[in-house]
């Protein structure tokens, strides 16, 4: 893994990286990487791929009815900032 | 007779017959707690004032003969679960002050069951390691070795057990992060099925891999807490609508003619050869009670860990996506604009660990190496759960070590991949394939527990703990207790 | 022509220049909030306009461990949108994550449908201006929830999360890029509109944000093969703007290849201030949603009795309303599809038709033509309409029968729709009857053309124009009520001498 392709994944997954951890992410990706590889060799010709671990099951539905009520004061008692029930990020310039 | 090492069943029997009261009971484990907390670093938050009042509520409730069989008997929860007005911090600077507004379900359960909540026990940081070392809290100490792990990520919850500083901790479990910790701590640790016990309110770490479970002394223990913590939970779209057969009852199901399993993958090299012994002369035992001892094998079984280290990191990618300071948890200090504010509230939040596997997932999910590894990853997945499915063809459980080793060291953790990886063979197989497994405790290598594996078909429960339950009855493994700790 | 780096000139004017050289291509994606009483995954209310985050619960806001799980009324209603478009439906479909950080997206990541939609490949017909049917091809329609809203003003160096719409049901529509200019893109829109409404699925209204329109514009040279870069045009929630916008847009593009440069593919907001497109700063970068299938949901199964059951259910479509007035009332396609634009207006529109059988077309003609300025003048909707259709009814019969010109109908028109009569009350009070008698006419007539002698001669010495002259006089004179096809007849015998 070269040191710009950690950067840009950090910038994906929206964590601070400084130059100084590049080296300690890349060793570490790489050496998990290499041993993903094995993967490779697998022969999965005409298997599915597998999401649930348990086969056959469906979606369950729920009944379209409204029966949450209004809790936001107690939700934001413990936010980070909050202003007029709006919580508050710095100003975005769309 | 202490009340530290009594049963569940003891317990209820004694606080029924009022030989003891739940606040006695309750103020004597939480003196142990205090104790104990320095050496073994076991819990991130002590609730004792809730706990001395639900302990009184529940000596009322017992008086007037009504309860249940768990009522009045204190417990702890892994720090992952959510609990009601009580910090939640999953071992995370990043939820360091969360105060949760809900309880999941499993605490809802057990609260109605009138048990009372010692406090939040220690693990690795989001439910990211195997050893409790990546704790924000620091890391917990194994109490049968203070030097040692106690494994992870559900160490403080097996530390509780095993010090007997409760009779039971929920868990949670990825690949593994039950079993290695029980068989590490000679405790009983059970996953269930994927699906049995309902993950609302259960902070998640890779959604179709992850399934609460119990950590106690006993099958006898886990089977009576397991009845009240599993079930259909509409709030949860992957927990199955089934009924809970009662695993209590079902104990005593008489085990000859149960044909074992014994994977041929998971004997070979790497498998500490004491270790081997243990769960050979454990398999002996099953035989001298009448059970079949069958090979069968599980050929993509290697595949396992390759597999996980692709699904489990995609999947926590985007499930650590909410944490990013602006409805709860950590916030970077004057951010100058929203970027830093994402980027250093997640950094700063993020132990390293979790950040490794954030990055790895957000990797292996990106354009360009989706199929290559993502949907590669799943249908290994399919071939692995196939390759069980043809093992429980021939056999009814699949028994084998949990773990390749006993405990080690704290800090000798260990960027040896081979290691690494042989610690995760044997239990992850099982959350990919959803299947309900279980590590006993079945010897001792120097002084150190080892754990005895058993991997029953979906939802068979009841099966895997009454195997459990005979062996026990036959051994006393489980009833040992680490020095300074009786 | 000169091409600056803004476009100038109306965008007609501009497009009719360039129409030789240049083809517009428009593909529309459409989201509509599906009409539910609670949100997609949580039972979080819908209704519009609460206090800020008064409607948003754990599941909305995306706390640690809450999960999912699916509202069945979605279901059936992206079904019934399915069938109405003719499309598949797909036996099984699967949510995935579409992931990205943003603040009004709680949980980093939007549930939505990716490889595995629900609603699979259908068609919508659009009837233009000049009766032209054109079949505008629907690539898929899926599932998913809507983000919050972000507030930039007002907060000083802050701006402010409202999350009460996040997780708001949304259909999502994607056109093939069929359209060629922004009147087929409006035409298109429009029948998506009307249909949304006419399912019950979707209450349409787009100032409230329940209907909003991304366009994917670009531009190629005509007989090129491929298309050209694309850039998507945002939130557009007016017909007007969505029309103003591909103006602007096809302008802009056209301009930056003309000057030798090349179109970004990017997404761009419509400043209806201003009139122009710009680029959307925060999404400047182009997102690797890294799409997978949430683990947290299992895939949807839709049988064959489930669709049988919705279909059973589905009201009369647009077109096959519209089909059905322009066969029984003698109707353009255009005409009909006007006219059924929405199930109320076309139900109003029935039961005037009802009531003067004989002339549906002059039926046709006042709802499309007075009824609807009188609708647009004073901001209403036809279930708002000051007159009902028996009202309407009684007014076109005194046309039909004479009783009235057309003229002074819509004088008539206007205090009914004033002062809620009707037709007769009004025309009595004022005295309105046309004058049909032929004496009485040639009476005015002749009264004209004696005080109009220089008139008369230029005109009998061919300024045919001049007849207007006479019309206007004799109707002045007449108060407007002389019957205007009697006095064509006799004026024109009268000058002839």
């Amino acid at each position: 893994m070269k040191p710009e392709q950690i950067a840009s994944i950090a910038h994906l997954a929206r964590l601070s990286m400084d130059e100084a951890e590049i080296p300690r992410y890349q060793e570490s990706l790489t050496s998990i990487l290499s041993f993903v590889g094995d993967l490779e060799r697998a022969q999965t010709e005409g298997v599915s791929p597998m999401a649930h671990p348990l086969p056959g099951l469906v979606q369950r539905l729920r009944a379209d009815v409204a029966t949450e009520t209004d809790a936001h004061e107690r939700y934001q008692a413990n936010a980070p900032q909050v202003a007029a029930s709006l919580y508050l990020v710095p100003k975005v310039i769309e | 007779m202490s009340l530290h090492t009594l049963s569940l069943a003891q317990l209820a029997a004694g606080l029924r017959a009022g030989e003891f009261s739940s606040v006695e009971l309750t103020r004597t484990l939480l003196a142990r707690i205090d104790a104990h907390q320095p050496q073994l670093n076991a819990l991130i938050s002590v609730t004792g004032t809730t706990a001395m009042q639900a302990a009184a509520v529940a000596d009322g409730v017992l008086a007037r003969g009504g309860g249940g069989p768990l009522t009045g008997i204190p417990m702890v929860h892994k720090d992952i679960f959510c609990t009601e007005g009580v910090r939640t911090t999953c071992a995370s600077r990043m939820l360091d002050n969360f105060i949760a507004p809900y309880d999941a379900t499993v605490v809802a359960k057990l609260k109605a069951e009138g048990m009372v909540m010692l406090g939040k026990a220690n693990m690795d940081e989001f439910a990211m390691g195997s050893s409790n070392e990546t704790s924000y809290f620091g890391p917990v100490h194994n109490p049968w070795n203070l030097q040692l792990v106690p494994g992870g990520s559900s160490g403080g919850s097996a530390a509780v057990v095993a010090a007997r500083l409760a009779p039971l901790a929920t868990a949670t479990d990825t690949g593994g992060s039950i079993r290695q910790p029980a068989a590490l701590c000679g405790i009983t640790g059970f996953k269930p099925t994927y699906g049995r016990v309902s993950r609302y309110g259960m902070i998640a770490f890779a959604s179709s891999l992850d399934q609460g479970g119990t950590l106690t002394a006993s099958a006898e223990d886990a089977a009576l807490v397991l009845r009240a913590m599993a079930g259909f939970d509409p709030r949860d779209s992957t927990s199955v609508d089934m009924p809970v057969p009662d695993y209590v009852a079902g104990l005593e199901q008489p085990l000859a003619g149960l044909k074992i399993g014994l994977l041929k993958e998971f004997f070979e090299k790497g498998l500490d050869p004491d270790n081997e012994r243990c769960v050979r002369a454990a398999l002996a035992v099953y035989e001298k009670l009448g059970a079949q001892l069958v090979e069968v094998s599980v050929p993509n079984l290697g595949l396992s860990v390759p597999a996980y280290y692709v699904v489990a990191p995609a999947e926590c990618s985007s499930n650590l996506a909410r944490f990013d300071g602006v409805r709860f948890g950590h916030r970077a200090k004057d951010p100058k604009d929203l970027m830093d504010l994402y980027k250093r509230s997640r950094g700063e939040g993020f132990g390293a660990e979790v950040k490794r596997r954030i990055m790895t997932g957000t990797y292996v999910l990106s354009a360009g190496y989706y199929d290559a590894f993502y949907i590669k990853a799943q249908k290994v997945r399919r071939l692995i759960a196939n390759d069980f499915e043809r093992a429980f063809a021939q056999v009814d459980v699949l028994m084998g070590p949990t773990t390749p080793t006993v405990a080690f060291e704290l800090g000798s953790k260990t960027s040896d991949p081979i290691t690494m990886y042989l610690n995760d063979i044997y239990t992850i197989g099982a959350n990919l394939a959803g299947l309900p497994a279980m590590s006993i405790p079945c010897g001792f290598v120097q002084k150190l527990p080892v754990g005895l594996q058993i991997i029953g078909r979906h939802f068979a429960e009841a099966r895997l703990l009454s195997a459990a339950h005979a062996y026990q009855r036959e051994t006393d493994w489980h009833t040992r207790v680490p020095p300074g700790y009786e | 022509m000169p091409i600056n780096a803004k476009p100038t000139g109306t965008p007609e004017f501009l497009l009719a220049m360039n129409n030789e050289t240049w083809e517009t291509v428009i593909g529309l994606e459409v989201h509509a909030q599906l009409a539910t009483k609670s949100k997609i995954f949580s039972a979080s209310p819908t209704a519009y306009g609460a206090p800020p985050n008064s409607q948003a619960n754990l599941v909305d806001l995306g706390y640690p461990g809450v999960l999912p799980v699916l509202n069945q009324a979605t279901v059936g209603m992206a079904v019934k949108f399915g069938l109405a478009i003719d499309a598949g439906i797909a036996p099984v479909s699967v949510f995935a994550r579409k992931n990205y950080f943003y603040p009004d997206l709680p949980k980093g990541y939007q549930i939505s449908q990716y490889e595995l939609p629900i609603v699979a490949k259908g068609h919508m017909d659009i009837v233009l201006e000049d009766g032209t049917v054109k079949r505008i091809g629907i690539t898929r329609a899926h599932l998913e929830e809507d983000a919050g809203k972000s507030m930039h003003e007002g907060l000083g160096a802050f701006s402010g999360i409202d999350l009460n719409r996040a997780g708001t049901p949304l259909i999502e529509i994607v056109s093939e890029p069929d359209m060629r200019s922004a009147r087929e893109a409006v035409a298109y829109l429009k029948k998506i509109h009307t249909l949304v409404r006419y399912l019950e699925i979707c209450d349409g209204n787009m100032q409230e944000g329940s209907f909003r329109c991304d366009a994917n514009v670009s531009v190629r040279r005509k007989g090129a093969e491929k298309f050209g870069t694309r850039a998507e045009i945002k939130n557009l929630n007016s017909f007007r703007f969505v029309e103003k916008a591909i103006h602007y847009e096809v302008a802009r593009q056209i301009d930056i290849i003309e000057s030798g440069g090349k179109v970004l593919q990017e997404t761009r907001l419509y400043d209806p201030d201003k009139g122009e497109t710009r680029s959307m700063r925060s999404k400047e970068e182009a997102n690797d949603y890294r799409y997978f299938p949430d683990p947290d949901l299992l895939p949807v199964a839709v049988d064959e009795a489930f669709i049988a059951g919705v279909r059973k259910l589905l009201p009369e479509l647009p077109d096959e309303k519209a089909a059905r007035f322009a066969a029984a009332f003698g109707l353009s396609p255009y005409d009909a599809g006007v006219l059924t634009t929405s199930r109320e207006l076309g139900d109003y529109f029935e039961a005037v038709v009802k009531q003067i059988p004989q002339d549906p077309k002059l039926a046709a003609n006042w709802v499309m033509g007075e009824l609807a300025a009188a609708l647009n003048r004073d901001g209403i909707d036809i279930g708002q309409s000051k007159l009902n259709a028996t009202r309407v009814a009684g007014l076109l019969n005194r046309i039909a029968d004479g009783t009235i010109s057309g003229k002074i109908a819509k004088e008539v028109f206007e205090t009914m729709w004033a002062t809620g009569a009707d037709a007769d009350s009004v025309i009595a009070e004022k005295g309105l009857r046309q004058i049909s008698d032929p004496a009485a006419i040639e009476q005015a007539i002749d009264a004209v053309i004696a005080k109009s002698p220089g008139q008369l001669a230029d005109y009998r010495a061919g300024k045919d124009k001049l007849f207007g002259y006479f019309v206007g006089q004799v109707m002045k004179a007449t108060g407007g009520k002389a019957n205007p096809a009697q006095l064509n007849e006799l004026l024109k015998k009268k000058l002839a001498g």
